[in-house]
């Protein structure tokens, strides 16, 4: 029997850890998976809340947020491309212009 | 039962006459213009022609309400009129001799440019002089106060691009708001205490009160206070120096509004509020001091002066000190009767001296001028009358008045020898200076440079001149001329008044402004209401009237003979007296630096502060610095958060997870509390 | 007991590789702590029952993001991430405001939270269930995702395609 806040725990560790690393990383790419990774956390405090109210509609949250998640990585990722293209830089420091 | 006299009318005709020739008159040809300004003023005086007809049939007074203006609670000033004898006198005066200078004022102007604004300002003046009149509530005479003191103000800046005019008309109307200041206090007094402002109220609610000899109280106040006020608009010490500077102004405008009219506003003023000086007999005393002290000031820098106009202005400015002297011992309608003969013969002095000056090309230095009564006969002749008038010589009109001045001013329970004394040695002094004028004006031989070309003493745009060559125009008369007719013409009939308008007598005029001028009166005794002639003083009889007569006939004889002699036969005799009086003959010559006294005490400190505190001080240093600043902060602030915006990503977001904190913090806080 | 020590051990395992995700300098060792990461998140809702969402998780997360993340990252060629000028405001306020952030609500979570405890499989397990859910309480959100997803397709295809294979189409258009 775990109890529900070491769950929350976690979940805001690693919450914390992923705005950590969109703060301190200068490559695009690591500091998209450091999203990707606060995106875990959050999906981990859902489905510990879904367990304790034994409601199901937290995991079908879960699988939304996934689904979107990957949405959003696929375009993210297709944004970082077409950025190198122009900018030849991966670094975020850089990209600092509206303009391109 | 009273008829519907229309009494409206007569104000609001010259009106009229203003706004078309103000509107329109730069369209209008010359005749046009003149027909509309002598058309509405003559109507106006054909008005009061009509009125004075059938004034015996009227009951006085006689009131007429146009239309209501301020209801405010229990206060309440309605656009009404005041009929009695009192404004009839004025009325036909003001009208009468203003019909006479609008006439004269168009051969004058002639050829100047303007015309037509003018005669727009002068119709104007009469408006609101008829206004002050004929109103029947200190208010709308208020207006009418105001209102011809603007008059004056446009008018005496008519040649509004000559430096000096420019000045001069400032300086009349700011000398005049300082009067009107005191003038307005004794309004707000009379508001506060007497819940009102019509005449006819105010004048029953004093009348019941006792008269303030114990000290001085609120009627003393209020007196005091409107003399402050009389004493701006009628130039009397000490705000009498806006008047030698008006001299800058046409001569028409001289001669009505600094002569005949507006200046007797201050004395038909208190006249009117008589009611409530016969109950301060302080402030009657501080109104008969004021006006001796001005007679005799202003006719000792007369006597000194070279301009043939500042002559007159100071003339202008003693004369009308002899009204107040009369006010101020209680005299009232031998001030009013002055009044009268004064209009007619100082308007005539002002308009025979317009015609030597434009006889003589703008030339306006006695210096220069001498012999013209062989070149202007008809001036000559006109102003001879006008200046025996003024000296006071019998049958002429100046005697009948200024004697009665000058016997009550020793006989009236108010009055004391002292008064008499200095009215008859200024006496001396006007007879002096006038026939000084008299003698350096027509006699002897011409001094002068006019011979050829034909100028005025106006202005051509290009900056004219007074002193000598002024520029020949179209019409080129050669040499000295007399005026053209339509000068003339008033210059006769203003002649003829000033022979025969002092005939009908001082008693006789007593008699018949007594019905305004004594009603209600308590501190004089019944004696002065009842009897047609001088009534038994506890000083002298009838007799000694006529030896008091003799003195002050004498004394103007003795100026006639001392003008002759230093002027006519010993002319080296003035330059030597006046080296002998060094220093005191300055001071004269220079007016007693009055000018510059005013303009080290009050001008330039008040130039100066306004300078420095509410220029630098606080218009800019405040004011704008707080703008500047205000701006300049804003300009800073933005400066420093414009660093917000750096486009760095991680900037961004380091705030977003900084707030998230913060807000955190506070739930947890407020959570846990 | 040995849902304690379940939980801690790769409880322990995620925060690992979430820290190596942050010290990391190469971008691909940081994916790969990602994936250890998501692996490790799969037991822990095994541990709570949710085998479908488990099973999710390792399939498209771990095994469809991340491998799309770590060819994007042969595809550019990221290299080691350089030294560059970093955000003091982020250094300064954001890291720290972060902890603080974590610190008050692990704080508050574990002295004062009134939650109970969850039990090993406390939620019901078979996707039986969790399908029945999607069609039909959350018909409307599952059709809208699969669009979204339909545009996300279109979107990475339009932004990612090679500009020069795109201008003689406009050229021409």
């Amino acid at each position: 029997m775990v109890p529900l806040s070491y769950y929350l725990v976690l979940s805001g560790i690693l919450f914390a850890c992923g705005v950590t690393g969109f703060l301190i990383k200068r490559n695009i790419i690591t500091v998209f998976m450091s999203i990707e990774l606060m995106l875990n956390g959050v999906n981990l405090s859902f489905v510990a809340f879904a367990a304790q109210w034994h409601a199901l509609s937290g995991q079908v949250f879960v699988f939304f947020v996934m689904v979107v998640a990957a949405a959003e990585a696929t375009v993210g990722l297709a944004i970082i491309i077409a950025v190198y293209r122009t900018r030849e830089t991966l670094n975020v420091d850089r990209i600092n212009l509206l303009k391109l | 039962m009273t008829p519907n006299l229309n009494l409206w009318l007569i104000p609001v005709l010259p009106l009229v006459g203003a706004s078309i020739n103000g509107l329109f008159g730069k369209r209008f040809s010359r005749q046009t213009v003149l027909a509309i300004a002598l058309g509405f003023c003559g109507a106006a005086f054909v008005m009061a022609l009509w009125i004075a007809a059938q004034f015996s049939s009227l009951a006085l007074p006689h009131v007429e309400n146009l239309a209501s203006w301020i209801r405010a609670g229990d206060f309440q000033v309605d656009f009404a009129f005041y009929l009695d004898q009192l404004s009839l006198v004025m009325l036909l005066v003001v009208t009468g001799v203003g019909l006479l200078i609008h006439i004269y004022a168009v051969g004058y102007m002639w050829e100047e440019g303007g015309f037509y604004r003018f005669f727009c300002y002068l119709n104007l003046f009469m408006f609101f002089m008829l206004t002050l009149v004929l109103a029947s509530n200190y208010l709308l005479m208020f207006v009418g106060w105001e209102g011809v003191g603007l008059a004056s103000y446009l008018l005496v800046g008519f040649w509004f691009t000559k430096d000096s005019a420019a000045s001069a008309g400032k300086k009349a109307f700011i000398v005049n708001r300082i009067g009107d200041f005191g003038f307005l206090i004794a309004l707000f007094l009379m508001i506060k205490h007497f819940g009102s402002l019509n005449f006819a109220q105010v004048f029953r609610i004093v009348g019941e009160m006792p008269a303030e000899t114990a000290g001085a109280g609120l009627l003393t106040a209020i007196g005091l206070l409107l003399m402050v006020g009389a004493a701006g608009k009628s130039a009397q010490l000490p705000l009498y120096v806006w008047l030698p500077d008006a001299m800058e102004g046409p001569t028409p405008v001289s001669a009505l509004i600094h002569a005949a009219t507006m200046v007797t506003a201050g004395v038909y003023m208190v006249a009117r509020s008589h009611v409530v000086f016969d109950r301060a007999p302080q402030a009657l005393m501080v109104v008969a001091i004021i006006g001796t002290l001005t007679a005799l000031f202003a006719a000792t820098i007369g006597i000194c002066q070279t301009d043939i106009k500042k002559v007159l202005a100071y003339s202008t400015i003693s004369q009308l000190g002899y009204m107040f002297m009369a006010c101020g011992v209680a005299a009232y309608s031998a001030g009013i009767f002055h009044l009268m003969t004064h209009a007619f013969f100082k308007g005539l002095l002002f308009l025979a001296a317009g015609s030597v000056i434009h006889a003589v090309g703008g030339e306006q230095d006695m210096r220069k001028m001498g012999g013209l009564r062989h070149y202007i006969p008809w001036t000559f002749w006109t102003m001879t009358a006008a200046t025996f008038a003024i000296a006071g010589f019998p049958p002429f009109a100046g005697f009948f008045s200024k004697d009665a001045i000058l016997w009550k001013a020793f006989s009236s329970p108010y009055g004391s020898w002292v008064y008499w004394a200095i009215g008859v040695f200024t006496a001396f002094l006007t007879s002096f200076y006038m026939f000084r004028l008299w003698f350096l004006t027509f006699f002897g031989e011409y001094r002068g440079e006019a011979e050829a070309g034909h100028g005025n003493d106006h202005l051509q745009v290009v900056g004219g001149s007074r002193a000598g060559a002024p520029a020949p125009l179209e019409h080129g008369h050669d040499g000295i001329h007399e005026s053209p007719k339509i000068m003339l013409i008033p210059l006769v009939i203003l002649a003829v008044l000033s022979v025969c308008g002092g005939w009908i007598g001082a008693e006789r005029f007593d008699k018949f402004l007594s019905p305004a001028l004594h009603a209600g009166v308590t501190a004089y005794s019944s004696d002065e209401v009842a009897a047609a002639t001088p009534a038994p003083e506890p000083k002298e009889d009838g007799g000694s009237e006529g030896l008091l007569t003799g003195i002050s006939v004498l004394a103007a004889a003795s100026g006639l003979f001392l003008a002759w002699l230093l002027y006519q036969r010993r002319p080296q005799l003035p330059q030597e007296i006046a080296h002998a009086l060094g220093g005191f003959y300055e001071a004269v010559v220079h007016k007693y630096y009055v000018d510059e006294i005013y303009a080290a005490v009050f001008v330039k400190p008040l130039i100066d502060g306004s300078t420095r505190i509410l220029w630098q001080g606080v218009d800019r240093d405040v004011i704008d610095a707080t703008l500047d600043n205000s701006a300049e902060g804003a300009r800073e602030v933005s400066d420093a958060m414009r660093h917000m915006q750096s486009g760095n990503l991680r900037t961004y977001a380091g705030w977003i997870a900084a707030g998230a904190a913060v807000v955190i913090a506070y739930m947890v806080w407020t959570g846990t509390r | 007991m040995l849902h304690l020590l379940v939980f801690s051990v790769f409880g322990l395992i995620c925060v690992a590789g979430a820290i190596n995700l942050l010290v990391q300098r190469h971008p691909i060792n940081s994916a790969l702590s990602l994936v250890v990461v998501m692996g490790s998140l799969a037991v822990e809702y095994l541990l709570l029952g949710a085998e479908f969402v488990a099973a999710v998780q390792v399939i498209v997360y771990a095994g469809a993001i991340m491998v799309l993340f770590v060819f994007v990252i042969m595809l550019l060629n990221a290299g080691v991430e350089e030294r560059s000028k970093g955000s003091r405001v982020a250094m300064l306020f954001g890291v720290p405001g972060v902890l603080i952030g974590t610190v008050l609500v692990a704080w508050v979570l574990l002295a004062r939270s009134g939650t109970g405890n969850v039990a090993v499989g406390a939620l019901p397990g078979p996707p039986k269930v969790i399908g029945w859910l999607l069609f039909h309480d959350f018909l409307l959100p599952f059709e809208v995702t699969s669009v979204l997803v339909l545009i996300a397709i279109m979107g990475a295809v339009v932004l990612a395609s090679h500009p020069g294979s795109k201008q003689p189409d406009k050229r021409e258009g």
